[in-house]
């Protein structure tokens, strides 16, 4: 248990591990929602901060698209082209990519605070909503993955039949 | 397909025990594979999943082939009179050059150019059910098309059938490999791979630095035989005197025309942020003359183009090759012999949903052993789909591929061991709704829970 949530405080982790336990005990997957990506601006990466449906009743609109602005703004950072974008090229093409070896990229750095980030919301706002957030580089930057759980206990999810439930597997 | 059941699960059960003892035959038996080695696409993968090539790669040899024998005649015939006659500064010139072409020509070679893994199961059927088609009856349904606005231009979007998903704008799949590749250039045969967003700086390099090679071996190889002719003898005879330089001339007069030409055709193309692909289909040229205008990624600006294109932020690989893949069985090891259960069958269902839902919580217990082996935040992917059933199930990575990824940037051979080996996860082709964890590391962000997908999703027959 302990260290499985790293980043957050002793007091909490208790907490959090409750619920996550919780959740493993008495949900089981109800359906995943997708989160495209938003290609207006170009091919930079972004996702769409439309509220989907089926989280209506899960999680407040707000906090969501705090949630994908955040990332947004994660990913425009990493793909910022300036001055030290101009310089890592640069630098890269002079010692003939060969530093990329030992020097991790900007947008790698990046990633792994993307990943702390996703991590933290997932204890902290969607794991006790019953929802878990998929890093989107695990999907290929396409999508935002977010699973919703429904409680074993409740028969009638909201999602409904097109959730791929137990109930349907027969 | 029988219901899955879900038991109570007792606590007693879930106590951590230590794998190493547990079932060592399969173990042994089961060495983990990587993803590399059920990768869809017609690549192929060398260093252990490290570089990565094309399976049509035929005439890269003889590219490297050219560019060493050339370089080796010019430095074993032609420098050492030039050394003597002009500076020493020649061979030294010529051998930075050689060493950046070669460094380029193999980065090109060796990168994963872009591309895509394939939809999951559960994003491809999100896609359908948000096409509306009229019934399934038709095994290819017509190509469907998708238009989204860039920068106020419309701009279709395909639907790809073989990685079952909308590419992503600029993106192509490339038939020889296979594979979608994002900001699709062109496949070059001459490198043996595509070149695409990721390594097209590298082909750039490449193909201006073997300009300026070739230039430049063609010039001294010139003023070689001139020097030597300048000396009173004739052209025959200083021919024969350095027959070596006949053959570079003859190659570099070659491959100069192709070379400067290409170099050329990409600068305009780097300047106005067009790729080959693009070019080639007069995708942006609908307006004469306004052609920047037309293109919605250009910058309007040529330098901003170039700095873009070139020297923009490096994106990551988004296949993670060096990621474990679970067995084929996809049962879990450790947690077969924790449950009293009737013995294990690899395709009995109800022993799979409790078991992974045992497993999943068993996995975050351990996690937290994990974390501190590995640190999060690496970038993985899920990229497999089963494309028929009955093949090799489509894997999640467990966090042991975010380890041995950057174990590998470490030089450190050995990934983590005794993790990964727990790390089991259910046939997708156990229909029924069994937990898996997609990916069990420590972030929870990619404790996915992966449903069984089967028919009942209302997926497309899979070709």
């Amino acid at each position: 248990m302990k260290g499985f949530f790293p980043t957050s405080t002793d007091g909490n982790m208790a907490t959090e591990f409750h619920n996550l336990q919780e959740l493993r005990h008495s949900a089981s997957l109800a359906n995943k929602v997708f989160i495209q990506r938003d290609y207006s601006e170009g091919t930079t990466c972004r996702f769409q901060t439309k509220f989907p449906s089926e989280l209506e009743s899960r999680i407040e609109r707000t906090l969501f698209e705090d949630t994908v602005k955040t990332l947004n703004n994660f990913y425009a950072e990493a793909e910022k082209i300036g001055g030290q974008s101009y310089l890592e090229g640069c630098l890269a093409c002079a010692t003939a990519y060969l530093i990329f070896l030992c020097m991790e990229t900007r947008y790698e750095k990046v990633l792994k605070k993307i990943a702390k980030y996703i991590q933290e919301q997932n204890e902290k706002i969607y794991a006790p909503r019953g929802l878990l957030i998929t890093d989107p580089i695990e999907r290929g930057m396409r999508v935002i993955e977010i699973s919703i759980y429904e409680d074993r206990g409740s028969s009638g999810s909201s999602s409904g039949s097109s959730s791929v439930s137990d109930s349907t597997a027969r | 397909m029988k219901n899955c059941e879900y038991q109570q699960i007792d606590p007693r059960a879930l106590s951590v025990s230590p794998l190493s003892a547990q079932n060592p035959a399969e173990t042994k038996a089961q060495r983990p594979r990587r993803k590399w080695e059920a990768f869809p696409g017609k690549n192929r993968f060398f260093c252990d999943g490290r570089l990565i090539l094309a399976r049509q790669n035929g005439v890269l040899p003889l590219t490297l082939g050219l560019i060493v024998v050339t370089s080796g005649l010019f430095f074993a015939f032609d420098c050492p009179f030039l050394v003597e006659h002009l500076t020493v500064c020649i061979p030294v010139i010529g051998g930075l050059l050689f060493l950046f072409v070669v460094a380029s020509l193999l980065r090109t070679s060796f990168t994963d150019p872009g591309i895509l893994p394939r939809a999951t199961a559960e994003e491809a059927a999100d896609i359908e059910r948000q096409i509306d088609t009229s019934g399934s009856s038709t095994y290819r349904p017509p190509p469907r098309t998708k238009e989204i606005l860039i920068n106020q231009q419309v701009v279709k979007l395909k639907y790809c059938f073989t990685c079952k998903m909308f590419r992503p704008p600029r993106t192509s799949h490339c038939s020889l490999c296979d594979n979608c590749v994002e900001r699709f250039d062109h496949h070059c045969p001459w490198v043996g791979n595509c070149v695409g967003k990721r390594n097209y700086r590298y082909f750039y390099s490449f193909i201006i630095s073997l300009s300026f090679l070739t230039s430049f071996i063609f010039g001294c190889v010139v003023t070689h035989i001139t020097l030597r002719t300048q000396a009173g003898k004739s052209i025959v005879l200083a021919i024969q005197e350095s027959p070596a330089s006949v053959v570079e001339l003859v190659i570099c007069f070659f491959s100069i025309w192709s070379i400067l030409g290409l170099s050329g055709f990409h600068t305009y193309l780097v300047a106005s942020n067009l790729t080959t692909n693009e070019d080639i289909k007069g995708s942006w040229s609908s307006k004469r003359g306004a052609e920047e205008s037309g293109n919605p990624y250009s910058y309007s600006n040529i330098l901003t183009n170039c700095c873009v294109t070139l020297c923009g932020p490096m994106p990551p690989s988004l296949i993670d090759r060096r990621g474990f893949l679970a067995p084929d069985e996809g049962i879990p090891v450790a947690s077969a012999s924790e449950i009293e259960l009737p013995p294990f069958t690899p395709k009995s269902e109800a022993n799979m949903c409790t078991q992974s839902t045992k497993d999943v919580l068993e996995r975050m217990l351990r996690s937290s052993d994990f974390h501190g082996l590995c640190p999060s935040g690496t970038p993985k992917t899920s990229p497999l789909v089963p494309e028929v059933p009955g093949a090799p199930p489509a894997a999640k990575p467990p966090v042991s591929s975010g380890c041995s990824r950057q174990l590998a940037h470490r030089a450190v051979v050995d990934p983590c061991p005794p993790f990964s080996k727990s790390i089991r996860r259910d046939s997708l082709h156990s229909i029924n709704p069994a937990f898996r964890l997609a990916s069990p590391s420590p972030t929870l962000s990619r404790s996915v829970l992966v449903v069984g997908d089967g028919p009942d999703v209302g997926f497309p027959p899979q070709h």
